[in-house]
């Protein structure tokens, strides 16, 4: 696989180091984007996935390391980038409709002090549509099952425009009719030329929807193409010995050997 | 019937009903309502500071005083919180025991010392004198008023977004660490400001308890708003003309208890939210088909999450 070479990575992940109380959760992680698609993070509980999203947007401080996204600081790309947070992360209780939480999306191209307008309304709306739930604009965010709280972040992203975006679990308790509009949005963004990396947990849907696969436990394990890089070698040593989850794994591989 | 000095002191506590409902709309919805009782009592030592110092009887000095020591209270739970393990809610209250330890020997030191002259009785700061307020402490809640209002609707939209999602909103590229300290600014001069006449220890539950009854009637956040302060700004008016009318109670108390009544009442009975509302519908539950979800649904979610929808109701 021989890349255009010249270009700058969309991603770039130098040698990065994250401790929780002077813990490494993540040790000496390198990984290197350089063309759109999708990519999912695999690993185990703990293994740091969410934390590596994390602090490659700056959430989280970096003990040692670089992050470069089309070879500047994160800090001066933030407006091509969006993220999808993970569900637990904010109070369900706001006082906040479906149609707001989407419009905050546009904030960040917005800038300061300006109020969004009739485009950034249209955007909205249009994003809401995307993901199905342009019946439930004036809900608020409480009312909807945790299927339908994920596809409004998802919305809130889309209102982003971003070219890069990170997304932390967003198939965690969904049901399977949002997991569908999932991956076909996943998919369709993957189309339209962006780059999704989605912090994932279900192994057995990775060959099926993912272009590339990184395998992370603390340091990363192995990272490539899902076709060559998805398979039970790398997953023992990403997992160890977890006789449930090399079911899975097993079910996984069988099932990516009848793809191919 | 209403005498020229209840109607300034009337006027007074409406504007600082109002601009405590509005600032602490945010504060609330922030998880920073204890802020303000942390600034609140830490400016009682700076108020005491200041009149050693200048032996003034001028509101505007003192309260300048208080508001320094105040925000220096605030910026001693920051740094309290960055460097040692404690939590938050651990440090608030030591810094704030200690400030307001401080402010109250102080006081005491100023009134037994300097008894003789003018102003030295700083103790009517505890729980404030509403009822001697004068046409220039109005004129001072009414410039904070002003301004809160201003700001807050200036930097609505940032502060929607900090509030409901913090991470977002650094991802965005917004300066969460500016918009905090300017959340902690209104909230600071807020309080401030109320301190001559709701006093030290009752400031902060004009600045809470009114938006919280809020809360219950609505889920918009800029009706929540106006709610607050239409809360505040009448808590402000009822307990004055109770305490104007019955001779020997105290102004301050009379508001908070008074915006107190509000939030049981919203508690009790305010449609969707409250308490005899959801008595009545417990029974015949209409659930919306979209809220079914299945038992493996919840598996993945963790028992907070579980506890945000459960507790939805309250």
């Amino acid at each position: 696989m021989i890349e255009a070479e010249a270009d700058t990575p969309i991603l770039d992940v130098h040698d990065m180091t994250v401790a929780y109380n002077r813990r490494p959760v993540l040790w000496n992680v390198d990984l290197t984007i350089r063309k759109p698609g999708l990519t999912a993070i695999i690993g185990p509980n703990g293994a740091g996935k969410s934390t590596m999203i994390r602090s490659v947007m700056g959430l989280v401080p970096m003990v040692s390391g670089t992050v470069t996204a089309w070879g500047e600081e994160i800090a001066k790309q933030r407006h091509r980038i969006g993220y999808v947070p993970q569900r637990g992360s904010v109070d369900w209780d706001f006082p906040i409709s479906v149609f707001e939480t989407v419009l905050m999306g546009t904030f960040g191209n917005l800038g300061w002090f300006r109020r969004p307008g009739r485009k950034q309304k249209e955007l909205a709306s249009q994003c809401l549509e995307r993901v199905g739930m342009q019946d439930f604009a004036n809900r608020q965010i409480g009312q909807l099952s945790g299927g339908q709280q994920q596809r409004v972040f998802l919305a809130r992203a889309l209102a982003q425009e971003a070219e890069l975006y990170f997304m932390d679990e967003p198939m965690a308790g969904v049901d399977a009719a949002t997991e569908r509009i999932v991956f076909d949005l996943l998919k369709s963004l993957s189309e339209e030329g962006r780059t999704i990396v989605v912090v994932h947990h279900d192994l057995r849907t990775v060959p099926e929807y993912f272009d590339d696969v990184v395998l992370l436990n603390v340091r990363i394990v192995a990272s490539g193409p899902v076709d060559t890089t998805f398979n039970s070698a790398n997953l023992q040593a990403t997992y160890g010995g977890r006789l449930s989850i090399l079911d899975t794994m097993a079910e996984a591989v069988q099932k990516q050997k009848e793809t191919e | 019937m209403l005498g020229n000095q209840t109607l300034i002191v009337l006027i007074g506590t409406l504007l600082l009903g109002v601009a405590s409902g509005m600032v602490g709309t945010f504060a609330v919805l922030r998880r920073r309502a204890l802020v303000g009782d942390v600034v609140a009592h830490s400016a009682l030592p700076g108020l005491c500071l200041s009149f050693l110092l200048f032996h003034s009887r001028s509101m505007i000095l003192l309260l300048c005083g208080a508001l320094v020591s105040g925000l220096l209270g605030a910026v001693v739970v920051a740094l309290m919180k960055r460097f040692t393990r404690l939590r938050e809610d651990a440090i608030q209250g030591i810094v704030l025991s200690v400030f307001y330890g401080g402010g109250i020997a102080l006081t005491r030191f100023i009134q037994n010392r300097y008894r003789n002259e003018p102003g030295s009785d700083l103790e009517s700061f505890i729980i404030g004198r509403a009822a001697t307020m004068l046409k220039a402490d109005v004129l001072q809640i009414a410039a904070v008023a002003l301004v809160t209002t201003i700001i807050v609707l200036v930097l609505y939209k940032e502060l929607t977004l900090l509030s409901f999602d913090e991470q977002f909103c650094r991802v965005q590229g917004w300066s969460t660490m500016g918009l905090d300290l300017t959340l902690m600014l209104l909230t600071a001069i807020t309080v401030v400001v109320g301190l001559p006449a709701v006093g030290v220890v009752l400031t902060a539950a004009l600045l809470i308890i009114p938006p919280s009854a809020a809360r219950f009637w609505t889920d918009r956040l800029s009706t929540m708003m106006m709610i607050a302060c239409l809360f505040g700004g009448a808590s402000g008016v009822v307990g004055t003309l109770v305490s104007a009318n019955i001779s020997g109670l105290p102004t301050g108390p009379l508001i908070v208890m008074t915006s107190t009544v509000i939030f049981i009442a919203s508690w009790l009975f305010a449609p969707h939210r409250g308490v005899v509302w959801n008595g009545n519908r417990s029974r015949d539950l209409d659930v919306d088909p979209s809220w079914l979800v299945t038992e493996s649904q919840f598996a993945d979610e963790s028992p907070a999450d579980l506890q945000i929808k459960r507790g939805s109701g309250m």
